[in-house]
């Protein structure tokens, strides 16, 4: 109270002005008080979020699809990360001189480009997928607001057309459609996965905010593929098929040791790198998928069935007519021989023989070798859609049909499961599961179908087939044994033999001392006129074998009196120097 | 009294500035971390990408026209082979 007392400091205070200056003072106040309350208690959810948006993130880990590749690990399904163009319409500002420059640069014609554009004004939408790394660049220097690059994985296939029906493909989505890709969807596919980070000004990232999700990349496969067989086993086929005018085909190569798939090729198929001319036919895998009557090639089967219960010996004579009458059907030999050992059955391929050995068994015992030998069941190769094909129970067969089973009309088979019944004689007996999977020789366990006594004497009368004499001379591979067995079968169309198409095919297997491979080829309505198996089939079957066993380096089993040319060093004929004039080249 | 008091003041801020210090380091590790788990996969993209473009140069179509056309290379004809038998390469 001093300070009242002295006049001096006394002060004059207008009451008007002290309420005044109070009053703002207070409204200051009380406004940055209520500010404060509403940005921190009503609206804090909103600008939490519009903070975390500057600094927190949330980072998408990306993860690949796994690569296929064949069994030396060359690639056949890889995914690479490309660039895409996208637009935003609603930021887009493009000027018609940038917009023509544009066009130039994605190769697209100025019209269309116009045209994407203005398909959409909101959101975002893909202009062109993908470009290139050298029009990415130059897109980015443009610098077109609204115009942006982002970073796809696009799956790519190597081999093309050559390995498709086995590798199958993706959609668009990154999702098997087919063959492999569709087998083995969840082991391929990856699981993209996140992390949420703190960002400074600059945008580095500072530290994670929450754990990691790691991203699960994709797991790689190995086929049992070997791209080299399977190359030539595409290119055999296609010249086969166009030199017949046929409707299509379809080969397989088998490990005879392992049950691998060495090679499946189909014709017609597709490009799997180019998904806009989609048609579901070229791509089905016929080997697989598509069933037919395998005619002839069912014969050593009948026999394996005559040998085993003891019934005939491979130098049994048996009358074979010309004609022979079941019930109502007359069954014709076309080359016909009056006697003929069951080794020259299987050699010439005589129905009437066949016939004859099959009705000496029951219809059960029939059926039984035949589904044991794997016919009316899925081969199990995992792959999708596979065939069991149709076999008949034995005890509704009649007469009649007992008779055609035995040269193979009545039932229906795919491609690769005659193949993988001929295991059984190629593996003394053992048929191993099939794998399109790589697989190594101590992880199979065979499942027995024949005695191996049965199997060997069976696989020499099929060695006769490719001798003198056998339907099948045109299938010989230069210095190996060959064993296999012809088919020639009418196809059925619409409930009747057509007298005119048929399904050219040829089974074998090499080397015949100890088979390593077994090839299957089947020709769909050769155009010319040949049609025989051995002719048609059997050529195709000669090349892939050969380059396939001198790939695979086995040495040759033929005996050297046999292939005394071979070994005849003095026999080299004055050669053209394909080495041009340089001859100081290695040879 | 008061002596303790101004040392452990002083420890104080000299621990505080170690604290900063270490925040600091542990920040440009983690940038440079980053960094480098970056430059790994773009290494690991760029390596996938080289395997395709391999393939597509070893593609077996590619190499057998260019042996048949360019080398002019062609199989040998059976006369020119000469199977040795006996022993085999191990």
């Amino acid at each position: 109270m001093n300070y009242h007392t002295q006049k001096l400091l006394k002060l004059n205070l207008v009451t008007w002005r002290m309420v005044t200056v109070g009053g703002l003072l207070l409204a200051g106040l009380t406004t940055i008080g209520i500010r404060a309350m509403y940005l921190q208690g009503l609206k804090d959810t909103y600008l939490q979020g519009k903070g975390d948006a500057v600094a927190n993130r949330y980072l998408t880990l990306p993860a690949h699809r796994g690569m296929v590749s064949d069994r030396h690990g060359q690639p056949l399904a890889i995914s690479t990360p490309v660039e895409a163009l996208w637009a935003r319409p609603a930021e887009l500002k493009l000027s018609a001189q940038q917009h023509r420059q544009l066009a130039a640069l994605i190769e697209m014609p100025p019209e269309a480009l116009a045209k994407r554009l203005r398909s959409r004004t909101r959101g975002e939408f893909a202009v062109r997928r993908p470009v290139t790394p050298e029009q990415a660049a130059k897109i980015t220097a443009m610098g077109v607001p609204g115009l942006v690059l982002r970073r796809e994985f696009r799956r790519y296939y190597p081999a093309g057309d050559v390995a498709a029906h086995v590798v199958g493909f993706t959609n668009v989505d990154d999702v098997g459609q087919e063959g492999v890709e569709r087998a083995y969807q969840s082991w391929l596919a990856g699981e993209a996965g996140e992390r949420r980070i703190l960002r400074d000004r600059k945008g580095n990232t500072i530290r994670d905010i929450a754990p990691i999700k790691t991203a699960q990349m994709g797991g790689n496969l190995a086929l049992s593929l070997d791209l080299k067989i399977q190359y030539l086993a595409h290119r055999e086929l296609a010249a086969a098929i166009k030199t017949h005018k046929a409707k299509g085909g379809s080969i397989v190569v088998l490990d005879a040791k392992t049950g691998e798939i060495l090679a499946l090729a189909n014709l017609p198929n597709f490009n799997p790198n180019n998904r806009r001319n989609y048609q579901p036919g070229p791509m089905r895998n016929r080997a697989v998928i598509d069933t037919f009557e395998p005619g002839s090639t069912i014969k050593p089967f009948v026999a394996a069935a005559v040998l085993e219960r003891g019934l005939f010996a491979p130098e049994s004579v048996i009358e074979t007519p010309e004609t022979w009458r079941v019930g109502n059907k007359l069954v014709r030999d076309v080359h016909p021989h009056p006697r003929m050992t069951v080794t020259e059955i299987i050699q010439k391929s005589s129905n009437v023989g066949s016939v004859k050995m099959a009705m000496s068994l029951t219809p059960m015992q029939h059926w039984e070798v035949l589904h044991r030998a794997g016919f009316g069941q899925l081969p199990g190769s995992g792959f999708p859609g596979e065939t069991a094909g149709r076999l008949r129970d034995g005890a509704s067969w009649k007469p009649v049909e007992h008779a055609t089973m035995a040269y193979g009309y009545g039932m229906s088979v795919s491609l690769l499961q005659v193949a993988r019944a001929y295991m059984a004689f190629a593996n003394d007996g053992e048929v191993m599961p099939l794998s399109f999977l790589k697989r190594e020789p101590q992880e199979v366990i065979g499942e027995r179908v024949f005695s191996p006594t049965v199997a060997r004497q069976v696989r020499t009368m099929m060695e006769a087939v490719t001798a003198e004499g056998g339907t099948g001379m045109r299938t010989r591979v230069a210095g190996y044994r060959v064993a296999g067995k012809t088919g020639t079968a009418h196809k059925l169309i619409d409930g009747r033999y057509a007298s005119d198409r048929y399904l050219s095919s040829f089974i074998g297997m090499a080397p015949a001392s100890d088979p390593r491979l077994i090839i299957g080829v089947v020709i769909d309505e050769p155009g010319g006129a040949v049609y025989y198996g051995g002719s048609v089939a059997g050529p195709v079957f000669s090349q892939v074998m050969a380059a396939s066993l001198r790939h695979l380096g086995l040495p040759p089993d033929m005996p050297p009196e046999d292939s005394t040319r071979l070994t005849q060093p003095s026999a080299v004929p004055p050669h053209r120097n394909v080495w041009g004039p340089a001859n100081d080249r290695p040879v | 009294m008061s002596r303790l008091n101004i040392a452990l003041a002083a420890l104080l801020i000299l621990s505080a500035l170690a604290v900063v210090q270490a925040q600091h380091r542990a920040r440009s590790y983690f940038v440079e971390l980053e960094r480098l788990k970056k430059e790994a996969r773009v290494l690991d993209e760029e390596w996938g990408q080289l395997r395709l473009e391999q393939s597509t140069w070893a593609n077996p179509a590619r190499v057998d026209t260019l042996a048949r056309t360019q080398l002019s290379l062609i199989a040998p004809p059976q006369e020119r082979i000469r199977v040795e038998t006996g022993a085999t390469a191990p």
